[in-house]
């Protein structure tokens, strides 16, 4: 579904930001990717749809490869990777349907989106996503006026009315609070597996991602040092992508799985909307 | 480096001992230039006729008043030009600004050469006062309006300007990435990311510029270039200073209702 194959990101001011990363996702696989701050997770999920040009390797989405695109091609390969971020990204002063509808500029012309005249396919879409984010009495809301946890939301179904194959998700849950992260995460992957789509996750909470991954992988300075399944990831494999800490207590959330199943039947009950 | 041992003792100041010498000196070196220039200034003076000045203030104050208030039925066709100058040179300013903003922004310029080019066009329109802009166009295409609305309109290009393209620049970038990231085109990420996010700036500073041309097309008169200046020289000219002293009011209230009018608007917008 992609690859990677030995991308090399060197910033001008001479970071070297990855150091030949080489990665396979297969399709319907959730992956988070794990690592210390500046290891080189966003800069590696931006080489994906090129929001960073990569300074050499090859990407691979499906049959297409990404790096030798020029624009015009490179736009209509961004149409099939959706991306969600740590700030929402919303445009603050657009309304949440405008926000939404967004994720469809790459199939409608220009004046056709200056005047909001999408398809009505598009609007259906759209309004069957915020039902599904729980969004639905938003629509006509103007971004700035939601939560967090709200606007967040509101990015997810940005991405997915995009009909993408591919989903790049940036630090979904750094700016919110615990129980809003878990909703955020089980949204992400829910619809991820309904809509069977291949996803990377950039998080910084490790029992988080754990709980929603199938598949971790971890950075360090620019190079994969990790690629296995949550329950691999011991206190060594911890030390070997963060460096030496003393890692009792991450574990704990685990050791608690009645009351871990309650809270996650609890957040479901509330955050499902009527089927 | 203002910290220092003492006894064992990590002592902080502002300031070490070279830095406080060098701010003395440069302290004496301005108190020394000013009373400088203040002695040439004085020197180039000519005192009696400072000191009369409160009876010449005095005297044209009272030639002024009471305002001759019939003059007022003269005065609605160049109170309606002027407005007119500021409006449609305001307009013009714009619409010219417009592109040349996005062309002068860091971030959305195609090109460096192009930016160069366009901060340069804004930098020549800023230097130059629109009175001087009204006096070149009056010799270019004759008095009246048209050469005050396009003097206006050349003077605002470098003012709108340089604030749309400061506004531009500060935009965040996080829905930038996400526009673009849908796939979508330039000018989409221009109208959907860029636009609603600097719309309130644009429309705060187009129409401080329209309140500031406002009173700067009362003096393009001046210059024949049309609106109460040219009434205001006439009776000057003609030391009809009662007549002056009217069209002073109507500049005053005018400049009142202006003012009024655009912090209500900014204020409707933020």
């Amino acid at each position: 579904m992609l690859r990677l194959e030995q991308i090399v990101k060197k910033y001008p001011t001479g970071d070297h930001a990855l150091r030949g990363v080489d990665l396979e996702v297969p399709e319907h696989q959730v992956m988070a990717l794990i690592g210390p701050s500046g290891a080189g997770k966003s800069t590696l999920i931006r080489c994906i749809n090129r929001l960073v040009e990569p300074t050499s390797g090859r990407i691979w989405l499906k049959d297409l490869e990404m790096v030798s695109l020029n624009a015009r091609e490179l736009r209509r390969a961004r149409r099939r990777i959706g991306m969600i971020f740590q700030e929402y990204a919303l445009v603050e002063r657009l309304t949440v349907m405008e926000n939404v509808l967004s994720g469809r500029l790459g199939y409608v012309g220009f004046w056709q989106s200056w005047f909001r005249r999408f398809p009505q396919t598009d609007i259906d879409h759209a309004f069957m996503l915020l039902d599904r984010v729980g969004l639905a009495e938003f629509a006509d809301k103007r971004a700035d006026a939601l939560s967090g946890g709200q606007r967040q939301r509101v990015g997810i179904a940005r991405a997915l009315i995009q009909q993408p194959d591919l989903l790049l998700v940036d630090e979904p849950t750094a700016s919110l609070d615990p129980k809003t992260s878990r909703q955020i995460m089980r949204l992400i992957t829910e619809l991820a597996r309904e809509r069977n789509l291949a996803v990377i996750i950039n998080i910084h909470d490790v029992p988080l991602a754990q709980m929603f991954a199938q598949r971790i992988v971890g950075l360090r300075q620019g190079t994969l040092v990790y690629d296995g399944t949550p329950e691999g990831l011991t206190a060594d494999r911890l030390t070997d992508i963060y460096g030496e800490e003393n890692w009792e207590g991450q574990f704990k959330a685990e050791e608690d799985p009645a009351t871990e199943a309650q809270a996650q039947i609890a957040d479901a009950r509330r955050f499902d909307p009527v089927v | 480096m203002p910290v220092s041992l003492e006894q064992d003792r990590r002592v902080w100041q502002r300031y070490d001992r070279a830095t406080v010498l060098k701010r003395w000196a440069w302290w004496i070196v301005s108190t020394v230039v000013v009373i400088g220039c203040w002695q040439i200034i004085s020197g180039a003076t000519r005192w009696e006729f400072v000191a009369d000045a409160p009876q010449q203030l005095a005297q044209l104050v009272r030639r002024a008043f009471p305002p001759r208030w019939d003059y007022m039925s003269q005065l609605w066709k160049p109170l309606w030009d002027t407005v007119n100058i500021a409006t449609l040179g305001t307009l013009l300013g714009l619409i010219i600004a417009l592109p040349i903003a996005f062309l002068a922004a860091r971030n959305t310029t195609p090109h460096p050469v192009i930016r160069i080019i366009a901060l340069l066009i804004i930098v020549v329109s800023r230097s130059v006062n629109s009175l001087i802009w009204a006096l070149i166009l009056v010799a270019l295409i004759g008095p009246g309006l048209l050469a005050g609305i396009i003097a206006i309109g050349l003077r605002s290009i470098g003012f709108i300007g340089k604030l749309f393209y400061e506004a531009i620049e500060e935009t965040s970038i996080e829905p930038i990435e996400a526009i673009t990231a849908t796939g979508a085109s330039r000018f989409q990420v221009l109208t959907y990311a860029y636009l609603p996010q600097v719309l309130p700036a644009f429309t705060g500073v187009t129409v401080f510029r329209w309140d500031i041309n406002i009173r700067e097309s009362t003096v393009l008169g001046l210059v024949g270039a049309g609106g109460l200046g040219i009434a205001l020289n006439a009776s000057i000219n003609a030391l009809q200073w009662d007549r002056a002293g009217m069209i002073f009011v109507v500049i005053f209230v005018m400049v009142l209702i202006s003012e009024w009018l655009s912090a209500r608007v900014r204020k409707a917008i933020i």
